[in-house]
């Protein structure tokens, strides 16, 4: 008895479609509120609200189950107070709703010293670095993918390199990067860019190298030339493509986004995630790191949607 | 071969040969001499095409007919310039040729049509890369359009129509370019039978009007025999001329004559040059059936005749 829904490779209706990517989302939320609000589902750690004849307990204080129930044991044998307190998850893992007044208090909260950003300046100091180092990737990047794709000499003079280049791994330039470029701004940008330029040329030439050659055949029995046959047929005819491979590496550019922001002096999101985690607002610190995600995903869900608009002949491969 | 009394097809009626004798009196526009193109392949060298010799006049229709690998895409490409010929001279109104350009246009099978481009766009391509003027190339283009009939479609993309239309915004494109001439890689291969027909009809008409010399390649019988004037017929491993057919068939060409006897003694012709009676073939498993009997005698339709 095969489910509907199961068939192969048959596409689902858009209400079908809306409800599973409404419940891609909702299934781990329910996850996460089940485990943070049923009590009796894991809670290892007791947070005390009354510390009885316990010194060292006091209220709003978390301790693991066990010293707990010791403690407890031993006020009881005693004969003095007991200790109360209600089961809690570990601070680490904050509650939903926890997380959701942290978005906003996050933003509205004063930062702690005078010399410290407030959390929109943060994010775009680090909006910025990912655009920088996105920018100056593309501005080499792109030429010389469309370069090597369409001419054979290019690709075999770069490509070996840059194959062998794409293999270092690019945090592991940090430390010279800050040597050579200081330790503000320019060596995060650099990390940006070593992570994102060698995948760019490679991707963005095979991209290229896919155009269908009859279409170049085509304009070439029709009179065009060398510098025409390249700005006129290969660039239009790969720039759709291309436009998708920009989306997917701009993806990847914003994973090296945390590591960038910890080489040379911490600064942006990575910066007020570290702060938030050493004064244990671990909530700010979930709070920041959905608000990179929810960035990330709408900034290519808007392209996307630029996408459809601003390519009118869709349909891709040589009519 | 057939049950009809057919004529032969050397047999021409005085109007049909005034009028080659007319034809071979044109100017030669393109001359193939002693052409041979070899491959290298995994197996060694492959020759593709070997002494291929014909001269084609203005405006005449020639096509090219053959079986499977007898080189004629290889020889139609050579002719446009897109692969280069081992030895031998493609001479285009006395001068050698040196690599594509607007003076051989192309039609291929698959259309490739700019798909960025608009209809009118894609017409105007080689205006804009003969370095023509943006308001004279849309007016040229637009005409050209219309010719084709297909001046509503101007702004639409290539994907927005049809195969036939698709084709026909190719040929367009490349006569804007007016060139010597056309050569036509099997452009109606991928059309349905109706399409087909018609498109061979409009080809036709454009033919009759302008002035194009035509190189057509296709696997066709039928269509060559409709189209052409000549029918150079190819034979395979290598690709060598067989035979340069008059077509005995009388113009202006109509469906009706495709049962005319001159048309079938042409065809009949052709059968013979591509598809020879098969000759003993040794133990060759890839060209038999092994094919057993596997109704049961007591089956109630035992036998199908």
């Amino acid at each position: 008895m095969a489910s509907p829904l199961l068939s192969v490779r048959r596409e689902l209706n858009p209400r079908e479609r809306f409800t599973f990517a409404l419940l891609s989302f909702l299934i781990p939320l329910g996850i996460w509120c089940l485990v943070s609000y049923v009590p009796f589902i894991w809670h290892p750690n007791v947070e005390i609200t009354e510390p009885g004849s316990v010194s060292y307990f006091k209220p709003g204080l978390q301790v693991e189950q066990a010293v707990f129930d010791s403690e407890s044991a031993k006020a009881e044998q005693a004969g003095t107070a007991l200790p109360e307190g209600t089961p809690a998850n570990p601070i680490y893992l904050p509650a939903p709703h926890q997380v959701a007044t942290a978005f906003y208090t996050a933003f509205t909260t004063e930062p702690q010293r005078r010399n410290e950003k407030w959390l929109h300046e943060s994010l775009g100091d680090s909006i910025s670095v990912i655009f920088w180092g996105f920018f100056l990737s593309s501005l080499f990047g792109v030429p010389l993918g469309i370069l090597a794709g369409t001419y054979d000499a290019v690709s075999r003079l770069h490509e070996p390199f840059i194959e062998f280049f794409r293999y270092l791994p690019a945090p592991a330039f940090g430390a010279l990067a800050v040597a050579i470029l200081g330790i503000h701004e320019a060596p995060k940008i650099a990390i940006i860019f070593i992570g994102t330029f060698f995948q760019q040329v490679l991707v963005i030439s095979n991209t290229t190298r896919k155009l269908d050659p009859s279409l170049l055949e085509a304009a070439m029995t029709l009179g065009a030339k060398r510098l025409p046959l390249l700005f006129r047929v290969v660039v239009p005819g790969i720039v759709t493509d291309l436009y998708k491979d920009m989306r997917i590496l701009l993806g990847w550019a914003w994973t090296y986004l945390i590591v960038a922001e910890l080489i040379g002096s911490s600064s942006g999101i990575t910066w007020f995630i570290t702060q938030q985690a050493r004064y244990k607002n671990f909530d700010n610190v979930y709070a920041a790191i959905l608000m990179i995600g929810i960035i990330g995903l709408s900034t290519d869900l808007v392209l996307a949607w630029l996408g459809k608009r601003i390519f009118p002949w869709q349909r891709g491969a040589a009519a | 071969m057939s049950h009809i009394e057919l004529p032969s097809y050397l047999d021409q009626s005085p109007q049909v040969s005034a009028r080659f004798t007319k034809l071979k009196q044109r100017p030669v526009i393109l001359e193939v001499k002693d052409l041979c193109k070899d491959f290298d392949a995994a197996q060694g060298k492959v020759t593709a095409l070997r002494n291929i010799n014909f001269k084609a006049h203005r405006r005449e229709f020639v096509c090219v007919i053959g079986p499977s690998g007898c080189g004629k895409s290889t020889l139609i490409r050579t002719l446009a310039g897109l692969e280069e010929q081992t030895s031998g001279q493609v001479l285009l109104d006395g001068k050698p040729v040196h690599g594509p350009g607007p003076d051989r246009g192309m039609v291929f099978q698959g259309y490739t049509l700019f798909p960025w481009r608009t209809v009118k766009k894609n017409v105007m391509f080689g205006l804009e890369m003969t370095g023509r003027g943006r308001r004279e190339s849309e007016q040229e283009a637009l005409q050209w359009i219309d010719l084709v009939g297909l001046s509503k479609f101007a702004n639409s993309y290539p994907h927005q129509l049809s195969g036939g239309m698709k084709q026909r915004v190719a040929i367009a494109r490349a006569l804007a370019n007016q060139p010597r001439i056309l050569l036509m890689d099997e452009p109606f291969g991928a059309l349905d039978a109706q399409t087909r027909a018609r498109m061979q009809a409009y080809l036709l008409e454009i033919w009759k009007n302008i002035d194009i010399t035509v190189v057509f390649i296709t696997h066709d019988l039928d269509e060559a025999i409709f189209l052409a004037d000549r029918i150079l017929v190819l034979k395979a491993h290598p690709g060598e001329v067989q035979e340069l057919i008059e077509v005995p068939v009388p113009h202006p060409r109509s469906p009706e004559q495709l049962l005319s006897p001159e048309f079938l003694a042409t065809k009949a012709r052709l059968e013979e040059l591509i598809h020879p009676p098969t000759t003993e073939t040794v133990g060759l498993s890839e060209d038999h059936l092994n094919m057993v009997r596997m109704v049961s005698v007591d089956d109630e339709v035992g036998e199908v005749y």
